[in-house]
């Protein structure tokens, strides 16, 4: 599907012969999505009127509700698409790449024509929607986050499921003992520190292999919670397993900024925190010292060595930190959403994190952006069951999947994470 | 280099006239096989040096050797899966309350919970003492076995991805497909007894190879990162089959609003292989056939060959010209095939009378933990499988008996495979001597050479 053109500038010109690598992959993802698009339209037509309605009953600022028809406005998009896609085979075909907006503008055109299709007869609540899908993804976010950075200092995390497992149990039984959520936040990251630290160790000082570290302490940390739980907190419910709920704080004057305030900005101290930490991550990773040590011991090992970087002290601390993180991420499920413990309450949230690292190429931005579709489209199916859609719910739950499946083969193509993640460093 | 065992023998040639009661030492067999590259390595560096006695390098390589290890490996999780049991026992708590006023009542306590905890694990997955005939109290060892069953085809699945250098984390998903089509050819068709069965079989196998194939032919073509994919596939694996699972005329049993399957018909079940008083059925012979196949693949074909070569450095796979990218696509086919087996084996042997979206029984993730621990070699899984199997079928007797949750045989699986990944760890608990500081074997430098992109 790509192919090398070797482009040789105008004889007149003294430059170099440079190579230009084309991907037909993201036109044929857009063809194909068009195509599904013009299928609806033609075989599954709905009538009605869709409406938008794009602010809560408590806003200062109200905006009234759009309501379009639906068959016209799924048409209207369709040529969109069918543009979108005209242009970017129009790009390919004069060897460039196609932008990352273009992608951006087609996805929230192509999910605009889906709801109105789907929503047709009903309202879609978007706040609500928005909010829900910002909430869903807290822990992804945490979650990816304590990915990026683990592996970007060189020690591979598949252990973020367990680390959010520790993180939601320690959380309520700290929380309900002592009454207190911020002290469940606290506890739910030496918790998370404590998954990494075995990690770290088994990794960095016994050599083992670090998938083999990260896959049998999810199963360690989920057999350790569920036998505490069963055999402790059920009979105990009411003193360890009753976690109070973090209060949402709505920030005084952004959270009446139409749609954007009550989506980012009437959360809990859980999303807020998990801003100042991907803001943090970002920084720190690419404008500090430390984020340059930590990415030059996973990049080459022996080079930061040589250097001077103590190569097993970055790695131990840094995946302590991401384990950390992670910890923090496990708060929502019990403190930040005021729910018990359960057993498997994670239900692979840190699989879907580490899908997210790799979908976001190792990068705390991307990453988040890559956890913010998951949760959204995880959202959007909690939505659509309410106002009654016309696809089987199975199937809009399928959606995020397949969606990554097709994203991760199509966009993303070939990705490459840290050079020495997943060696340990052993100094001759 | 070549002959492992060359070295031992060339021991025995200077060995002493009192070296054969040396030989009667238990354990000492699998102890010297394991280690003769660490003698070897010892000789080749110190030609000169006078070797030392028999009995020293006899303890050595006892105290050094891969099996005592492992065995001390399942001591040390056993151990820590009885202080949890001992902690959280209601009596123990109660008698540790005046534990100093009458310390013995809670050593009792200890005793009782820990020790009915585990002769409740033995009995329920290798012999029951408690009952009167030998028929009866071998019956939990056919469990054992049964259990095993779809955990070693699994964990043969996911080893082999790995030996190819691919991380197969899609084994629900496999195993749902799988089940799906040999569930639905199982109920749905009437065929003579044996051949449904076989072509159900075939069904369920051909299910899975194409669900893992996805992964191998995208990684393959587009590079999508297979730990991605794979997981993805379990999700979207698992919602088609409940969607099914809830659709009249798929694969809902008739006259039912249950997500559930009708049973399977008489001539698709696997026979029962000791009479009906067991559950041990053909799977498991089939798995034997698996093991041997895998083993054969691997070690002695052509194409074992440059699975293997692909794991070991895909570029220099590449350089030597074998298609890098076909192989995955086969690896894939191979891994989805044998979690296959897994599904196939769930819902024709063990779950016979319909099955709903939960048939996989988390075996898919078991099978990653029972591919480690078997260190991804054939045999090696075949034995982890079967343990696990023991763990899975006395932990569900242990929960019933004693009311231990059965959780805590996750602990000490997991734990299990935590410390024989790492012998240096068991080695300063038990203050085993270190044989690489006998033998003074060079660490490899593993990361000398980056990845040439």
């Amino acid at each position: 599907m790509s192919t090398t053109v070797q482009q040789t500038p105008a004889s007149d010109v003294p430059a170099l012969a440079t190579t230009v690598v084309t991907s037909w992959k993201a036109p044929i993802a857009f063809a194909a999505f068009t195509l599904i698009a013009l299928l609806l339209a033609v075989f599954a037509p709905r009538e009605g009127e869709t409406g938008f309605r794009l602010s809560e009953a408590k806003d200062v600022i109200q905006i009234t509700t759009i309501t379009t028809p639906a068959m016209p406005t799924l048409w209207v998009v369709i040529v969109l698409l069918a543009l979108a896609t005209a242009y970017s085979v129009f790009i390919v075909a004069s060897k460039r790449r196609v932008p990352l907006w273009l992608i951006v503008v087609f996805a929230v055109l192509f999910m605009v024509g889906f709801l109105t299709w789907a929503a047709a007869g009903a309202t879609i609540p978007v706040v609500g929607l928005l909010f829900g899908s910002l909430s869903l993804a807290v822990p992804l976010i945490f979650g990816s986050l304590s990915g990026v950075l683990s592996e970007r200092v060189g020690v591979i995390n598949i252990a973020i499921e367990g680390q959010l497992l520790a993180g939601a149990f320690t959380a309520a039984v700290v929380a309900s003992i002592t009454g207190q959520p911020i002290a469940g936040l606290f506890a739910a990251m030496v918790a998370g520190m404590l998954v990494s630290f075995v990690l770290a160790a088994f990794s960095i000082k016994y050599f083992v292999d670090q998938v083999i570290v990260g896959v049998v302490l999810n199963v360690l940390v989920l057999g350790l919670t569920s036998f505490f739980y069963s055999q402790v907190l059920v009979p105990n419910a009411a003193q360890l397993n009753t976690p109070p709920r973090f209060d949402r704080l709505p920030i005084p004057v952004l959270s009446e900024i139409p749609i954007i305030g009550p989506v980012l900005f009437r959360q809990t101290l859980v999303v807020y925190l998990m801003y100042v930490a991907v803001a943090l991550v970002y920084i720190g990773l690419f404008h500090t010292k430390w984020g340059l040590r930590l990415r030059a011991v996973g990049e080459h090992p022996q080079a930061a060595d040589t250097v001077g970087i103590k190569v097993n002290r970055t790695r131990f601390w840094n995946v302590a930190l991401a384990g950390a993180i992670a910890g923090l991420g496990g708060t929502f499920f019990t403190i930040g959403s005021g729910i018990a413990f359960n057993k498997e309450m994670t239900a692979g949230a840190g699989f879907i994190a580490l899908a997210a690292v790799i979908f976001g190429q190792w990068d705390p931005i991307k990453a988040t952006f890559a956890a913010l579709l998951f949760g959204f489209a995880s959202n959007l199916q909690n939505t659509l069951a309410v106002i009654g859609s016309p696809v089987p719910s199975e199937f809009m739950l399928m959606l995020p999947y397949v969606v990554t499946i097709f994203a991760v083969a199509g966009l993303v193509g070939k990705v490459r994470g840290p050079a020495a993640a997943g060696k340990p460093y052993i100094k001759s | 280099m070549s002959d492992p065992r060359e070295p031992a023998s060339g021991g025995a040639d200077s060995r002493e006239p009192d070296a054969d009661v040396a030989i009667e030492e238990p354990g000492s067999v699998a102890a010297t096989s394991t280690t003769t590259t660490t003698t070897a390595a010892a000789r080749a560096a110190a030609p000169e040096v006078e070797p030392p006695s028999r009995w020293h390098t006899m303890l050595h390589q006892i105290a050094t050797g891969n099996a005592i290890i492992s065995v001390l490996a399942v001591i040390l999780a056993l151990i820590v899966g009885a202080i949890m049991i001992a902690f959280t026992d209601e009596n123990v708590q109660k008698a540790s309350v005046y534990f100093f006023a009458r310390p013995g009542d809670t050593v009792v306590a200890v005793w009782q919970s820990v020790s009915g905890a585990y002769t409740a694990l033995f009995q329920g997955s290798v012999y029951n003492f408690n009952r009167d005939t030998f028929a009866a109290g071998i019956r939990p060892l056919t469990e054992t076995l049964t259990f095993a069953t779809p955990l070693i085809a699994g964990g043969l699945g996911v080893g082999l991805a790995f030996r190819v250098g691919m991380f197969n984390i899609g084994g629900r998903g496999q195993m749902l497909i799988a089940a799906s089509v040999a569930g639905w050819i199982g109920f749905g068709f009437d065929l003579p007894w044996g051949l449904h069965m076989l072509v159900a079989l075939i069904g369920g196998l051909l299910g899975g190879a194409l669900w893992a194939g996805i992964a191998g032919l995208l990684k393959a073509r587009t590079g999508a990162h297979e730990v991605i994919v794979t997981i993805m596939l379990n999700y979207v694996a698992f919602y088609l089959v409940s969607w099914m699972l809830r659709t009249p005329g798929l694969l809902q049993a008739p006259g039912s609003s249950n997500p559930k399957t009708p049973a399977m018909k008489e001539t698709a079940i696997f026979p029962a292989l000791l009479g009906p008083q067991y559950n041990l059925h053909f799977g498991f012979i089939l798995v034997v056939g698996a093991t041997v196949l895998v083993w054969w693949i691997l070690s002695r074909s052509s194409l074992g060959f440059k699975f293997r070569a692909v794991g070991e450095n895909p570029n220099a796979a590449r350089v030597a010209g074998i298609n890098v990218k076909s192989m995955y696509v086969y690896a894939m086919l191979i891994a989805g095939a044998l979690l296959g087996l897994a599904g196939v084996s769930q819902v024709l042997g063990t779950v016979t009378t319909g099955f709903t979206a939960g048939i996989d029984a988390g075996i898919g993730f078991d099978a990653i933990t029972v591919a480690l621990l078997g260190r991804s070699t054939p045999w090696g899984i075949f034995v982890a499988g079967i343990l696990f199997g023991a763990f899975k079928a006395g932990g569900f007797s242990m929960q019933a008996a004693e009311g231990v949750p059965v959780e805590i045989v996750l602990v000490v699986q997991s734990l299990i495979v935590l410390f024989i990944a790492a012998p240096p760890l068991v080695r300063t608990i038990f203050r085993l001597p270190d044989p690489s500081r006998a033998a003074k074997r060079p660490r490899p430098i593993v990361t000398k050479e980056v990845k040439a992109k």
